[in-house]
């Protein structure tokens, strides 16, 4: 069997894990926090593509996820219907994260950070101050969630099934682009900047084009938790969910699409599972990113491959010198 | 008309002059050299002319177009095409993968999110041929981090001549070479069509001075003889600067 068999079937297993999850977990408590992992993981992947692919560390994204959010729960509350609520949500964070591309892209490296950081602390302020827009630190609630098609999302199932759906096609999309000839032109804006510009290519066009494309799926990961929640609160917009995000894509692997995949689970676990036995459930993620850094530099997807090449490479080895010594004695 | 024309080119980095009222003009099809000791103002002067930096003064033809205030992203795409000293590659990327990416740069495929690269077979196909150009045809597909110093510096003329330029600039492209690649790239740049007009800048003279047919010594960034060979090797001034006497 190759390993483009391999990786088909392993990807028609996980597909079919995922689209039977809620028979096997049986327990709704689980598939909310499947639904939960689903929707970090849209977020976490959508910054993987400027961290992963543009080499461009991005601490102000939970600020676009808030927006979306915020968008979403203000329209709905002025009284618009799910679908207007959705496009304009989507509308609003399309245009913030223009505005917050242009100043962002003013430098790379850790400017690019300082920015998007600062960005991402003005929206934070935005929402707890501005309380006559926001209601401060009490938040928006959502009352009802949409029913796209007739179909009801207010069960844990219902709704874990609509997230499913948009993680494939996030999924999805992210293939295609990391694929595509626009894909391999980010790549090479984080490889080789000066190169790439003396090869013809509009750096900073592109790197505004990703942070577009990265600033929508947020918007639609925090679309997904305002209607998960039924709630936004300016703590959705605080730099720790900026740096839980990171810590998604660092830790499952950057530049990978499992790997903030694998990332947003082990984070949301954390939170939601290991919190109910371990009263100190941030100082267990903290030694496991420590663990993870420590041992796997590259991240737990990249590094579990290296690992494993490296235990194969030695057993192949090991079986061939077996196989001479058993050569030499017959 | 000339392919290059450069004039009254200054540059100044705060109180120090890299470049002195440059000027220079290379007809079509010419082999330029340009020489000069370390800090002449060599590779700033590439520099000026790709707009890598932004001149104080001076004028930039290019086939008669003032290109001065052009963006550096877009003279490629108008026929001028570089290498670097230090070598600058996708370190990640195969061979191909390099070659495919200096294609790409002047094709509007390049702001396509929709595709995949790989179904693009007629520019992996036009990369292959220019590697094949350069003979690393049969080592495409060989990541670049497992390549020689020498293989490096062909895959980077080969990704300048992927774009088939008008004019090539080459910065150094002997520089850390061994006899052999040396050998192999003079081959390699005896071989560019004569459509292309090429300007080099290199330390080696003896490879250096069979390749062009015109020589610019550059000293404190002043242009300080022009000429042809003999002419430049018996100037003077030329051993002043490269002898101290």
């Amino acid at each position: 069997m190759s390993r483009q068999h391999l990786r088909n079937a392993a990807i028609a297993v996980a597909i079919a894990l995922l689209a039977t999850l809620p028979a096997w977990v049986g327990n709704a408590y689980y598939v909310n926090i499947a639904s939960q992992i689903l929707f970090w993981a849209i977020c976490a992947l959508a910054l993987n593509v400027l961290v992963g692919y543009a080499g461009l560390t991005s601490l102000g994204h939970a600020g676009l996820f808030a927006m979306a959010g915020y968008a979403a729960g203000l329209m709905l509350q002025a009284g618009h219907g799910h679908a207007f609520a959705i496009i304009s949500a989507l509308a609003v964070t399309l245009a913030s994260t223009a505005v917050f591309a242009v100043l962002a892209l003013r430098a790379t490296g850790i400017g690019f950070l300082m920015i998007t950081l600062a960005v991402g602390q003005i929206i934070w302020g935005i929402a707890y101050r501005w309380a006559s827009l926001t209601n401060g630190d009490n938040g928006i609630n959502v009352s009802t969630r949409p029913a796209p098609f007739g179909l009801s999302l207010a069960s844990a199932d219902g709704f874990y099934y609509a997230t499913l759906v948009v993680f494939l096609a996030a999924l999805a999309t992210m293939i295609v682009f990391v694929q595509s000839p626009f894909g391999a032109s980010l790549r090479g804006t984080r490889d080789q900047e000066r190169r790439m510009n003396a090869l013809g290519y509009n750096v900073w066009l592109i790197r505004f084009c990703a942070i577009l494309f990265s600033g929508v799926w947020t918007g639609v990961a925090g679309l997904l938790f305002v209607y998960y929640n039924q709630f936004i609160s300016p703590q959705v917009a605080a730099l720790t969910t900026s740096a839980e995000i990171l810590l998604m894509v660092i830790s499952g692997g950057t530049g990978t699409l499992l790997g903030p995949v694998v990332g947003a689970a082990i984070v949301v676990i954390m939170k939601n599972v290991v919190s109910a036995y371990i009263e100190r459930w941030n100082l267990v993620l903290g030694v496991i990113f420590v663990v993870i850094i420590t041992f796997m530099p590259e991240g737990l997807v990249p590094g579990t491959v290296r690992l494993c090449r490296y235990g194969w490479h030695k057993l192949a080895s090991r079986g061939s010198r077996y196989t001479k010594i058993g050569d030499r004695a017959l | 008309m000339t392919a290059l024309q450069v004039n009254a080119l200054c540059k100044s980095f705060g109180g120090l002059r890299v470049t002195a009222n440059v000027n220079l003009s290379v007809a079509p099809g010419e082999r330029r050299l340009i020489i000069g000791p370390n800090g002449a103002g060599k590779t700033t002067l590439f520099n000026l002319i790709t707009g890598e930096i932004t001149p104080d003064s001076g004028a930039i033809r290019l086939f008669g177009q003032d290109i001065t205030r052009i963006p550096s992203r877009q003279r490629p795409h108008l026929g001028m095409a570089r290498t670097y000293q230090i070598i600058t590659l996708f370190a990640r990327d195969t061979i191909l993968r390099n070659v495919t990416l200096a294609l790409l740069g002047l094709s509007p495929l390049r702001w396509n999110p929709l595709i995949r690269l790989e179904s693009r077979t007629d520019l992996i196909e036009q990369a292959r041929e220019a590697l094949a150009h350069v003979g690393l045809a049969a080592i495409a597909e060989r990541p670049l981090a497992e390549t020689s110093y020498g293989e490096r510096r062909r895959v980077e003329i080969a990704m300048a001549l992927a774009q088939k330029p008008k004019v090539l600039l080459l910065d150094e492209p002997y520089a850390g070479l061994s006899i052999d690649e040396r050998r192999d790239v003079q081959h390699l740049l005896r071989k560019i069509p004569r459509d292309v007009t090429v300007v080099m800048i290199e330390h080696n003279m003896d490879v250096a001075l069979d390749f062009a047919e015109k020589i610019t010594v550059l000293h404190f960034g002043e242009v300080i003889v022009e000429g042809s060979r003999a002419e430049v090797v018996n100037d003077p001034r030329t051993k002043e600067v490269y002898l101290g006497h």
